[in-house]
C-alpha cells in the first residue's frame, strides 16, 4: 500500500469527464471481475461518496472506493490491481498477485443436510438397509487407503453424517433455568404480572457452549489416500447443527506446503461441491509439509489473535515433516498454550509396529494432548468423541 | 477534517482522512482492521476530540448481548419504588406499572447513550470478539440509529452518532455489516509517519532518541518475531527510556528495556541475538 500512497497524493485529473458514473460503475464491474464482492449497494455507496468528494480527483477517486467497494484485506490487492488498469498510472507493481476465485457453484437441494446425531450406521439413500448396515460394520474398521472405489462411494455416505462438536464450556451470559441464581427482571414480571401476589422465583443460570473446532488437514503427498476422506470428514464436521442456541463454527484449514483457509468453501451443503470449492482453493494438493512454518502462520494470523484460544485444535496428518522439526516443536508448544486441546490424529498410527518416529511427529508429541487414530470411520467415531471430551486417549 | 484531527495529536493519511470526512459526511461507520497497536482505537477518541463530542465505548467480548450493550432496566430501584407504593397504600396497579417501566428506571448503556447523546462518537471496539447474533442486532441498529423499548416505545436518535468499529481479525465479520461500512485497513506506519507520532506524542523526547527508536521498531517489525510491535509499543519504548533520563540508546540500554516492545519470551531472545549496535548505527549514521 506504501506504493499507491504516492500514486494517490498525484492531483491528476482521471481523464476528460465524459460520463462519470458509467464510468465508474464500469470500474465496479471490472473489480468484481476480479473477485472483489462490489454489489450493487456498494457501487451505490462509492457513487454516493463521490458525491461529496471531487469524482475527477484521482486520489478520491481511489479512497473513496477503496473505502466503500472493499471489504476485507484481501480485497485491497485486488483493487490497487484493478485500479492501475482500469485508470492506468502508477499504483503498486509487482506484487504477488491472486487469481479471482473461481465462480460459484449453485446446488439444487439435493439434501436436507445430515441428521444432526444419526448414527453412523443410519439407512440412506436406496441401498437396502440390512446391507449397507453390515458392509458399513466391516468399512468402520477399514483403512482408508485400502479402499475399492464402491466403498469409497459407501464410505462418502456415511461421512456425510458426522457431527464434531467441542466440549462444552460456560460462557459469561445468564439463561433462564430451573436452577441456579434469582432472575430479577423475569421475577418483578411475574410479580407484577399477578398484581403484587407473591410468585416463586424465577432462576437463571450460565449458559453453556461448545468450543469452537479447529481442524488443520494435511493434504501433503504422504496423505493423499486419506485427504479425500478427511476433508469429508471436516465438511460433515462443519455443518455440525448448532448446538445450545450458540453456534461456534468449525473452522478448517489444509496444511501442505501453503496454508489455506478452507471454512468458506466447505459451507456448500453438498460434500462434493464444497470438495470441488477446496481443491480449487488449495493450490498445494500433494505437495511436501512444511507442519512447523505453517503452523506458525496459523498462529501469527489466526490462531494468536483468537481462533486458537480456548478451542478444541485437532491436527490431522501423519507427522512426516520435511522442515526443521525444532521449529515444529516450538510451534506446538505454543499451541498448546493457546488452545484449550490440542489432538493430534495419525492415519499411520493404528498401522502395525508404529512408533512415532517420524522427526515431526517426534517432536509434536510432547504438545499433544490426545494422540490418535485417523485411519478408519470408527477412529473419525473416536476422535469425535474424544473432541467433545468424553474419553481420552 | 486532517487539520482537525492532526490538532488532536493523531496523524493521519490520506485514506484515512478521506475515510473520517465521508464518514461524517455520509454517516456511515467506519470499519477498522489492522494489526494491533497500529491506532485504530485512537482513531476514535482522536476524533471526539476533534469534534469535540464525548466518547462513547462499547467493549464486545463473547455473550454480549442487547441488555448489556443496549438498555437494562434498574431492577433494585423498581422493587424499593413498589414497596414505598405498597407502604403509601397505593392500589392503582396499572398506574404503577407503568411508573415502574418509565424512563427513569431505564439504565442506558453505552449504545442507547450514544443515540441519546448528540453529538458524539460511538465507537465499538473489538466486534469480532461478539457473536453472530450480536453482530445482527448491531446492523439493525446501525442502519436505523432507532431502538425500540417495548415498555416505552421508539427511541430515535436525531442525528446519527459518528460510529467507529475496530476488529482484530480473529474471525470473519460478517458481510452484511462490512457493508454498511467504509472499510479501512491499517497499515504499520512508514518511518517519516510513525517519527512524526512519536515527536507528537512525546514532545519531551529529544529529537535524537525519537529518531533511533522509531528506527530500532521499524527494523524489529522486518525480522521474524510472533508479534511485531505496532505503534503504541514504539511511544511506550520511547516514553520508558525517557522516564530513564536517557537522551539516545545504546545496545545495552535498548535490550535491558526491550519488554516495553516485545511481549513475548520467543521474541525477546531473538532481538537479543540481534546486533542492536548495528541496527542502531544504520539509523544514527
Amino acid at each position: 500500500m506504501t506504493g499507491t500512497e504516492r500514486g494517490a497524493s498525484a492531483e491528476d485529473r482521471a481523464g476528460a469527464p465524459v460520463d462519470v458514473p458509467a464510468v465508474l460503475v464500469g470500474f465496479a464491474r471490472a473489480l468484481r471481475a476480479a473477485g472483489v464482492d462490489a454489489g450493487p449497494d456498494r457501487v451505490q455507496a462509492f457513487l454516493g461518496a463521490l458525491d461529496v468528494l471531487r469524482p475527477g480527483m484521482r486520489s478520491d477517486v481511489y479512497w473513496s472506493g477503496r473505502l466503500t467497494l472493499c471489504g476485507s484485506r484481501d480485497d485491497l490487492e485486488r483493487y490497487d490491481r484493478v485500479f492501475a488498469a482500469y485508470f492506468g498510472g502508477a499504483a503498486s507493481e509487482g506484487r504477488r498477485l491472486r487469481a479471482a476465485p473461481p465462480p460459484r457453484l449453485r446446488m439444487t437441494v439435493r439434501d436436507a443436510g445430515p441428521a444432526p446425531r444419526a448414527r453412523v450406521e443410519g439407512e440412506r439413500d436406496a441401498v437396502p438397509t440390512a446391507v449397507l448396515a453390515s458392509s458399513a460394520e466391516v468399512l468402520r474398521h477399514r483403512d482408508f487407503a485400502g479402499l475399492t472405489d464402491a466403498e469409497r462411494g459407501q464410505l462418502r455416505r456415511l461421512l456425510a453424517a458426522f457431527a464434531l462438536r467441542g466440549e462444552l464450556r460456560r460462557t459469561a451470559r445468564l439463561r433462564p433455568a430451573r436452577r441456579g441464581v434469582v432472575d430479577p427482571r423475569r421475577t418483578v414480571r411475574e410479580v407484577l404480572r399477578r398484581g403484587g401476589e407473591p410468585a416463586p422465583p424465577r432462576m437463571r443460570a450460565r449458559a453453556e457452549r461448545p468450543r469452537r473446532v479447529v481442524l488443520l488437514v494435511d493434504v501433503s503427498g504422504s496423505m493423499a489416500a486419506y485427504a479425500d476422506a478427511l476433508l469429508r470428514f471436516a465438511h460433515a464436521a462443519a455443518h455440525a447443527a448448532p448446538h445450545g442456541g450458540g453456534r461456534a463454527r468449525t473452522e478448517v484449514f489444509t496444511i501442505g506446503t501453503r496454508l489455506t483457509r478452507v471454512t468458506r468453501e466447505l459451507t456448500h451443503r453438498d460434500p462434493d461441491t464444497a470438495l470441488a470449492a477446496v481443491a480449487a482453493a488449495v493450490p498445494d494438493w500433494r505437495g511436501g509439509t512444511r507442519l512447523g512454518e505453517l503452523l506458525r502462520g496459523f498462529l501469527d494470523r489466526w490462531g494468536q489473535r483468537g481462533m486458537a484460544r480456548g478451542a478444541v485444535v485437532v491436527v490431522l496428518s501423519d507427522g512426516w515433516e520435511r522442515g526443521d522439526p525444532e521449529l515444529l516443536a516450538a510451534q506446538m508448544r505454543r499451541l498448546h498454550r493457546l488452545a484449550h486441546r490440542v489432538i493430534w490424529a495419525n492415519p499411520r498410527k493404528a498401522r502395525p509396529g508404529y512408533a512415532p518416529l517420524a522427526a515431526g511427529m517426534a517432536a509434536a508429541l510432547p504438545s499433544v494432548d490426545s494422540f490418535v487414530e485417523g485411519h478408519s470411520l470408527a477412529a473419525l467415531e473416536r476422535l469425535a468423541a474424544v473432541v467433545r471430551g468424553a474419553g481420552d486417549a | 477534517m486532517r487539520e482537525r484531527l492532526e490538532a488532536t495529536g493523531y496523524l493521519v493519511d490520506d485514506g484515512l482522512a478521506v475515510a473520517c470526512f465521508l464518514a461524517l459526511k455520509l454517516r456511515r461507520p467506519i470499519f477498522c482492521e489492522g494489526d494491533a497497536g497500529v491506532g485504530k482505537t485512537s482513531l476514535a477518541s482522536a476524533f471526539a476530540a476533534a469534534l469535540d463530542a464525548p466518547l462513547i465505548r462499547l467493549q464486545c467480548y463473547e455473550g454480549i448481548d442487547a441488555s448489556q450493550a443496549l438498555y437494562d432496566w434498574d431492577f433494585p430501584r423498581q422493587l424499593l419504588h413498589l414497596r414505598a407504593a405498597e407502604a403509601a397504600g397505593v392500589t392503582d396497579a396499572d398506574r404503577l406499572e407503568g411508573e415502574l417501566y418509565g424512563r427513569r428506571f431505564l439504565v442506558a448503556r453505552p449504545l442507547l447513550r450514544a443515540l441519546e447523546t448528540q453529538p458524539c462518537v460511538l465507537l465499538v471496539d473489538e466486534i469480532d470478539r461478539a457473536d453472530d447474533e450480536f453482530e445482527a442486532f448491531l446492523l439493525e441498529l446501525l442502519s436505523e440509529y432507532t431502538v425500540t423499548v417495548p415498555e416505552l416505545g421508539t427511541l430515535r436518535a436525531e442525528s446519527p452518532p459518528v460510529v467507529v468499529l475496530t476488529s482484530n481479525r480473529t474471525r470473519e465479520v460478517h458481510d452484511a455489516l462490512k457493508r454498511r461500512c467504509l472499510y479501512h485497513w491499517f497499515d504499520h506506519p512508514g518511518f517519516a509517519r510513525e517519527l512524526a507520532i512519536v515527536r507528537r506524542r512525546l514532545p519531551g523526547v529529544t529529537a535524537r532518541l525519537a529518531e533511533q527508536v522509531t528506527g530500532l521498531v521499524q527494523a524489529l517489525r522486518t525480522e521474524d518475531l510472533v508479534k511485531p510491535p505496532g505503534v503504541a509499543e514504539t511511544i511506550d519504548w520511547a516514553e520508558a527510556l525517557d522516564a530513564l533520563g536517557a537522551t539516545e540508546v545504546d545496545a545495552e540500554l535498548a535490550i535491558s528495556t526491550l519488554g516495553s516492545v516485545l511481549k513475548y519470551r520467543e521474541d525477546l531472545e531473538r532481538a537479543r541475538g540481534l546486533d542492536l549496535a548495528a541496527l542502531l548505527a544504520v539509523r544514527g549514521a
